[in-house]
């Protein structure tokens, strides 16, 4: 009976192989079926709800002043990292104008890119500077600036680095404490998953162009856990979003400017990376009246819990 | 009569019950293959298997790291798992008085019941730090071999132990009336005959060591490299699922389901070993 199930298994498994076979390779060249083939990604069931044309949803209510008559839906989806934050903002517009559905999804930085400009959503948004390229695409609203800090154990001596040491660190190339004023100790470098808006900012920033961190590195699939992984190590160095600086870390001073949420606003601190959202071109209706009241006090408040408010 | 319909329509309830198991099998296998095909079909399927870079930001989709990850940490653990565990049951089965048994099995099949996260806690607090000792970063096969061995033991102890009961008492009674000890009837004897069992209960705690994943994530430390040492970071390929999921979409997402498939083929290459062997086993029985 045993082996009759695996048997079965095999040939249903095999037979699968031999259906999809022929059904794929059927759009060969023109265009990379990966993303086009409808219903193999499901994680993102928003795409079909929304009716293939974008532009109707601006249409109902023509910029109403009144709040009451403000009605439809809006969609969001992107960046894990604008994700709570937007949930937040949406339930409190949600709340003013009751007429008004925000549905908010993540996906990451990049799906938020490709949404926006395909117009399967609304808003797409991003936690990351857009690429020359995207920006002609779509129309970025900043909605928040959020630092990241490099963090180390709490013992660490070390305490000032340089952007440029930073890069060498985290590219292999400086690989001892000792290189840069410390023990002789190797540094553990930990970082985030590939695919982390996070890392994609830190790369952006603080790597030269093309560089990417060593293989060596250890990689935590959340900014909680690096933390901890930092933490727990005295000769570990990583980096974190300004939200989850604590005093289980110590971050480092970037170019004797210490990581502050002050400095951040200033401008001074050097690793800011900006939290977007993205319409295709301006936006209308109530999408518009939707980042309007994001980027107004009340959007503005609840940005400033964990980011940089921008207004 | 109506005696006669209960009898069939029970006979069809627990059917259509049992063949539930089966259609979700099938579901999620149609499921993985459905998502993955993609980037077999888009990185090539050499490519992806022996490819030794995985970087989804630059296209690149290869893992090889990951199959030998996991492999390490698997040999690792059982490496570690099986003397201990054929010990535990020879203690078990044969040299340990009723009391002992009565306090030792519980434990054991308690061992189970915890969830693995919080064995990978376990490891990240104690494990990591003390092999940051010994060297490198703490992060390590060896940690997640150790965490691994926690988790198979109880597989192998259990199965193995049965299968040293279940030799007939006759042999262990013929090989003592003939003179030998205790120790001569159990490694001569009562080893060889369930041999097959053992072997079963070392291949079934190889899928679940194949199959961990949050233990794994938290202590292995995810770096996609060869590790070169026990005392080095790796990946597992479940590991490669869990912590990329999140942000995977078109084909890094494709590339993560492709990953589950060789998961599936690894997992019913151990199990069919695992049938095959335990079904050698009753003819072995008779020949030795």
């Amino acid at each position: 009976m045993f082996p009759v199930a695996v048997m079965l298994v095999l040939v249903i498994a095999l037979a699968g192989c031999a259906q999809s076979a022929p059904t794929t390779p059927a759009p060969p060249s023109p265009k990379p079926p990966v993303t086009t083939p409808a219903p193999t990604t499901t994680p993102t069931p928003a795409l079909p709800t929304t009716p293939a044309p974008a532009p109707p949803t601006p249409k109902p209510s023509p910029t109403p002043t009144n709040p009451s008559e403000l009605s439809g839906t809006i969609t969001e989806a992107g960046s894990t990292t604008v994700q709570p934050v937007a949930e937040s903002i949406a339930a409190a517009f949600m709340s003013k104008y009751p007429g008004v559905k925000v549905v908010i999804q993540g996906g990451g930085s990049g799906v938020g890119v490709k949404s926006a400009a395909e117009g399967t959503v609304d808003i797409g948004a991003a936690s990351r500077e857009l690429t020359p390229e995207e920006a002609t695409k779509v129309t970025p609203h900043v909605l928040a600036k959020d630092g990241i800090a490099i963090v180390a154990h709490k013992s660490q001596t070390v305490s000032n680095l340089t952007k440029a040491q930073v890069a060498d660190i985290f590219t292999g190339k400086i690989t001892k404490w000792s290189q840069i004023g410390g023990p002789d100790k190797t540094i553990h470098v930990i970082a985030r998953e590939e695919g982390s808006g996070t890392r994609a900012a830190f790369e952006e920033m603080v790597l030269p162009k093309g560089a990417v961190i060593t293989s060596n590195a250890i990689l935590q699939p959340s900014n909680g856990a690096l933390r901890t992984a930092v933490a727990g190590d005295p000769d570990a160095i990583g980096f974190l979003s300004f939200g989850y600086l604590d005093d289980t870390v110590k971050a480092f001073s970037i170019d004797g400017i210490p990581a502050t949420v002050e400095n951040a606003k200033k401008g001074t601190y050097p690793i800011v990376r900006p939290l977007l959202f993205l319409t295709k071109g301006e936006p209308k209706g109530i999408v518009k009246e939707f980042i309007n009241f994001c980027l107004g006090p009340a959007g503005q408040e609840i940005v400033a819990k964990d980011y940089i408010p921008v207004n | 009569m109506s005696r006669y319909l209960k009898d069939r329509l029970a006979t069809y309830f627990v059917f259509a019950c049992a063949s539930m198991s089966f259609l979700i099998l099938l579901a999620i296998a149609i499921f993985i293959f459905k998502g993955g095909f993609p980037a077999f079909y888009e990185i090539g399927f050499f490519d992806f298997l022996f490819g030794t870079t995985w970087r989804p930001n630059q296209g690149t989709y290869g893992i090889l790291t990951m199959i030998v990850g996991s492999l390490a940490v698997t040999a690792g653990s059982l490496i570690l798992a099986v003397p201990l565990g054929i010990s535990c049951a020879i203690l078990l089965a044969e040299v340990a008085p009723y009391k002992v048994r009565q306090v030792l099995r519980p434990c054991i099949e308690l061992l189970v019941g915890i969830p693995s996260v919080v064995y990978g806690l376990v490891g990240l607090i104690l494990l990591v730090p003390a092999i940051r000792k010994i060297g490198g970063n703490g992060f390590s096969v060896l940690g997640a071999s150790i965490v691994l061995m926690a988790m198979v033991l109880p597989t192998i102890i259990s199965i193995s132990e049965d299968a040293i009961r279940a030799v007939p008492s006759s042999y262990k009674e013929g090989a003592l009336a003939l003179g030998a000890t205790h120790w001569q009837t159990i490694r001569q004897v009562l080893l060889p005959v369930a041999r097959s069992g053992i072997g079963a209960s070392i291949v079934l705690g190889m899928g679940r060591a194949v199959g961990e994943t949050m233990a794994m994530i938290m202590v292995i430390g995810n770096s996609i490299t060869f590790p070169k040492s026990p005392l080095d970071a790796a990946r597992t390929l479940t590991g490669n699922i869990a912590v990329e999921i999140n942000y995977a979409s078109g084909i890094h997402e494709s590339a993560l389901f492709a990953t589950g498939i060789v998961l599936f083929f690894f997992i019913l290459f151990l199990n069919s070993v695992a049938v095959v062997v335990l079904k050698r086993g009753t003819y072995d029985q008779r020949i030795t």
